[in-house]
């Protein structure tokens, strides 16, 4: 018989295939399957993290950020602390590209000064007589940088006596783009210290609860238990409040992060104790022990390795709740203090509502806060989805 | 079986297929799947046909294509696949002339809707997962017809009692209002049966439904399937790699290798004068229970190996005893039985005063079902659980070795003397280290030669599996299920030990991969004087590996006998029906499927009274010698 099928409703007969029988061609790879049959596992998680557009998206977004806080000076136009006297709550300058039907390339008009005598509210209307070009590259305030020599260069400024607030001032006439730039560098770093404080809690504590199990994972438990129960902006505040108010703020920066990450394990140490758990069943983890292997040898080459990138996963996950916590803080005037600039002390500016309606702009900073914890979140998605490569 | 359905108002409709056509045509049909960094074309211009009333086996190993076929008959293939070319044409009885191409439905439309489950149903390999633990059997069941027919509540609940009642459950009224927990393997597949049969589809496909379930169990249901597809006039697609199950139930065989269609043909035809090379290869690979046990099994693809030096040179115990006695060992688990208001715990006895001894050299078999003891024995004899009561000495090279007792450095000098091999290999090998490192460790943990004597030493037990040494540095996913479990094999060698423990190593496994492991064993047990304990469900291979065998049943051993005398003449009356249950590979001694096909509680009751040891225990059960080193369990 020729082919496999025989005519509809017929009996069959015997077909047997011309092709010849490769034993091995169903074990044999293509260049291909080879690439990803050999791969390593890390390979393997980077293969899969890249399918997902929005967490590589996220990922550069949070790359770009944290280069930013190495030259946050000359990313700020102006310095942190300085002060345009004539330019208190200005509104945001915007940039424009045309004077009066003519090309002429980016550039802000002047600014007057004046009060509306009847709300007392001060207005800065534009002065369209006078137009300042922005410059890139250009010098402007001075400042240290890295702490190692003097430079005066920015990204971009107006010539003197023009002024580019592209966000508005403040109550003291700073310009608040460069405060946020500023302030990125604290709000971004304090997540990282307490996130690797928490990090190292929840490992060692969630890991003696999950391998020993009995009492000590009981009394672990408990502990989580009540310590998620206590309502956590009072527990900050009571906590916050026995740092001694005349510590330096770099001091205060530290106590903030150890504060937040010794509330902060129970997440990771419940996520460390499940997986253990779960993968102390499997049985590459009882053939290690009938081969003799010591906990320690089980636990550092077959334990730990298998759930690491979950691990990393989470804590990405975690810091967000990091950089919120010290936004809370310092908004309620209890975590980091000026001269320190964090994105919270920022916002702790825009308390007062009758403030926020009038100058709309001080709110500005929520919304570096939103997107970088919304980045962190995908990522930490993306991470989590490529931590399992194999299922 | 006697009451007759067609008084039942569902069940009378019946459709008579027209004569001279298919019921069901795959032609030229081509799938590919797509990863993100390949696409793999796993079925290759596949043409078959499943004429009416008649039972159609696709026979092939894992990976072969076989199941993908049918996740496209029914139309829920996964997202990552599709049909690059072919039709596959179904003709419903029930639709008169007309004919669909479920290659070129929509999966999620109306047609694909109310054809699946109703027209065509599917019952798959795992008993355990498929039902919903949180609904009443009946309901689910139910359940599937109420969804594509329109009855009262009433008569649904009929109806589905009626089908369970013809699917073997004693007290189908009963068995409406349990849950899945509550019933054995063999009785969830039964309801699984039912739940696939309520609508009278016109088509059932089974993806392995037998592989998962004890070989008495599996006789039972293979004998209802034939059964109900003579009452209801269906065709069936039986999707299987057991060659056995496919002579007792098939009229056509479709062989599949690697989405190619390589034979098709007769069943007759295919069992007696396969045509080729693959179906022969395959046909010769499978040990029944006719096999003689001193040749080699002709494996699909054989392994060249290489026993390194220093499993000659290990150290050989002295003497001619015992190389592991056990003796009255028993274990009970506390089964935790809590309701909310109260958790009480009784106890489940898993081994019964259990007594064996292993000799120098020999390889024991242990048989038996499932739940049966076999597990918990190798794991007390691994020390990886403690028994009750009783006592496991080791007589090796190094001196005795009270097992249950050992402690530091005495445990450590038996886990260097006893290794065990898993069955599954997917899940005993840690996934993130390479292949290098597995081998090496035993090596590093027992402190054995130095890093470059360790590497070498990795190299050559490599070798010894027929791998190559490249394959030191891949990590345990890029390999094939036999290559691991190879690989496994090496790991439990690497530090030469007197006793092997091998539970179920070749049940994981493709039929064609069997063969090659089971040699590979065998011949390092004859190259190196390897003392076995060899565990699985399966007689025929036992039978082929074992100088010895145990059968045990319910935490006993309830026959003990030299291979020859135990298949020549087994004296109890489980032994006797494990035997009559394994199907034959000739289509011409087909099983006896008129045995009560009931699950029948308590099968003690059809044996000899004396052999009742687990519903009339007595004082004066054990182990009799009723020949020359035949051991029967009995009262008397």
């Amino acid at each position: 018989m020729k082919s496999p099928l025989p005519a509809d409703g017929e009996k069959i007969g015997h077909f047997v295939s011309a092709a010849p029988f490769d034993p091995l061609s169903i074990e044999t790879l293509n260049t291909e399957q080879k690439d990803y049959y050999l791969a390593s596992q890390k390979r393997l998680m980077w293969w899969k993290f890249k399918l997902h557009k929005v967490a590589v998206g996220c990922a550069i977004f949070l790359g770009i950020m944290y280069v930013s806080v190495l030259f946050s000076e000359f990313l700020a136009p102006y310095n942190l602390n300085n002060r345009h006297i004539r330019h208190i709550y200005q509104p945001p300058q915007s940039v424009h590209l045309f004077h009066e039907g003519e090309f002429i390339g980016p550039f802000v008009y002047d600014t007057t000064y004046g009060l509306d005598m009847e709300t007392l509210k001060r207005e800065y209307p534009e002065d369209r007589s006078h137009i300042y070009k922005l410059k890139f590259f250009c010098e402007g305030d001075s400042y240290q940088f890295w702490g190692l020599f003097e430079a005066n260069r920015h990204l971009f400024c107006v010539d003197k006596p023009g002024t580019v607030f592209l966000l508005g001032t403040d109550r003291l006439g700073r310009d608040m783009l460069s405060r946020i730039i500023y302030g990125t560098r604290i709000s971004l770093t304090i997540g990282l210290i307490g996130v690797a404080i928490s990090f190292v809690l929840g490992l060692v504590i969630g890991g003696l609860a999950g391998y020993y199990g009995g009492w000590v994972d009981l009394v672990v438990q408990r502990i989580i238990e009540v310590l998620q129960s206590i309502p956590s902006i009072p527990l900050w505040l009571a906590i916050a409040a026995i740092i001694p108010v005349n510590w330096s703020p770099v001091l205060v920066y530290f106590a903030i992060s150890i504060v937040l990450a010794l509330l902060d394990w129970t997440g990771l140490a419940r996520a460390v104790r499940s997986k253990l758990l779960s993968l102390r069943e499997e049985d590459y983890v009882l053939a290690a022990e009938l081969q003799g292997a010591s906990p320690q040898r089980i636990i550092g080459r077959h334990l730990i390795p298998g759930f690491m990138s979950h691990l990393i996963a989470s804590a990405t996950l975690t810091i967000p709740n990091m950089i919120l916590g010290e936004t809370a803080l310092s908004f309620l005037g209890l975590g980091l203090r000026p001269p320190v600039t964090s994105w919270g002390v920022l916002l702790n500016e825009a308390q007062n509502i009758n403030v926020v309606v009038i100058y709309p702009w001080l709110i500005i900073p929520v919304i570096p806060v939103v997107l970088v914890i919304l980045a962190f979140n995908f990522m930490g998605d993306g991470l989590r989805d490529a931590a399992d490569p194999y299922s | 079986m006697t009451t007759d359905l067609a008084s039942e108002p569902i069940l009378q409709r019946e459709h008579v297929p027209v004569a001279g056509r298919d019921l069901l045509r795959v032609e030229n049909l081509s799938i590919a799947i797509k990863t993100h960094k390949f696409e793999l074309n796993v079925v290759k211009n596949a043409s078959f046909r499943v004429p009416a009333g008649k039972t159609v086996a696709l026979v092939g190993e894992s990976g072969s294509g076989k199941s993908i076929i049918a996740q496209a008959i029914m139309g829920i293939l996964p997202g990552a696949a599709r049909i690059t070319s072919g039709s596959i044409l179904f003709r419903d009885p029930a639709m008169d002339q007309l004919e669909f191409d479920h290659a070129a439905e929509r999966p999620d439309g109306i047609y694909m809707q109310s054809m699946r489950g109703s027209r065509i149903s599917m019952i798959f390999q795992e008993p355990m997962t498929s039902l919903s633990p949180i609904h009443k059997v009946g309901d689910q069941i139910e359940e599937a017809l109420t969804l594509h027919h329109k009855v009262s509540r009433k008569e649904a609940r009929q109806t589905t009692i009626e089908m369970l009642g013809r699917v073997g459950f004693p007290d189908p009224a009963r068995a409406y209002d349990m849950y899945s927990m509550e019933l054995s393997g063999g009785l969830r597949q039964r309801a699984m049966i039912a739940m696939a049969l309520i609508c009278r589809p016109a088509l059932l496909i089974a993806d392995e439904p037998t592989t998962a379930l004890d070989v008495t169990v599996q006789a039972q249901v293979l004998g209802l399937l034939k059964r109900a597809q003579q009452f209801l006039n269906m065709s069936m697609l039986l999707i299987t790699h057991d060659l056995g199950v496919v002579a007792n139930m098939a009229d056509e065989v479709v062989v599949i290798y690697h989405g190619n269609i390589l034979e098709s043909g007769d069943v007759r035809t295919i069992f007696k004068e396969p045509g080729h090379p693959y179906t022969r290869a395959l046909m010769a690979a499978v040990p029944d229970l006719a096999t003689p046990c001193d040749e080699r099994l002709k494996a699909l693809r054989e392994v060249d190996h290489v026993v390194p030096d220093m499993l000659y040179a290990r150290e050989r115990p002295k003497g001619d005893g015992p190389l592991l006695s056990v003796s009255h060992v028993s274990k009970t688990y506390k089964v935790r039985e809590s309701s909310w208001l109260s958790s009480s715990s009784k106890p489940f006895l898993a081994l019964d005063d259990v007594s064996l001894k292993v000799r120098r050299g020999e390889c024991l078999g242990i048989v038996g079902e499932s739940g049966c003891g076999k597990s918990t024995l190798s794991k007390l004899i691994m020390r990886a659980l403690t028994a009750d009561n009783g006592d496991i000495t080791f007589h090796g090279a190094k001196g005795d070795i009270d097992v249950m007792t050992a402690k530091g450095e005495a445990l450590k000098t038996y886990r260097r003397c006893a290794q065990f091999v898993f069955q599954d290999p997917f899940g005993s090998l840690t996934p993130r280290a390479t292949i290098l490192n597995l081998l090496m460790e035993p090596l590093e943990i027992h402190g054995i030669g130095t890093a470059q004597s360790r590497r070498k030493m990795a190299g050559d037990l490599v070798r010894m599996v027929g791998l190559d040494e490249t394959v030191l540095n891949r990590y345990p996913h890029s390999f094939s299920g036999g290559q691991r479990q190879r690989i496994s094999i090496a790991r439990s060698l690497a530090l030469a030990p007197e006793l092997l423990i091998c539970d179920e190593p070749v049940s994981a496994l493709d039929v064609s991969v069997q063969a090659q492991i089971l040699n590979l064993l065998n011949a390092l047990r004859r190259e190196i004087g390897l003392t076995m304990l060899f565990i699985s469900h399966n007689l025929a291979v036992v039978r082929y590996i074992a100088d010895r065998i145990a059968v045990m049943r319910k935490g006993r051993i309830v026959e003990i006998a030299d291979r020859d005398s135990l298949f020549a003449n087994p004296i109890h009356p489980y032994t006797q029906a494990l035997l009559n249950a394994v199907p034959n590979t000739d289509p011409d001694s087909p099983l006896d499927f008129s045995v009560p096909d009931m699950e029948i509680q308590d099968v003690e009751m059809l044996w000899e009274e004396k052999y009742r040891c687990w519903s009339m225990p007595s004082p004066d059960t054990r182990l009799r010698e009723v020949s020359d080193r035949h051991w029967v369990l009995s009262n008397a």
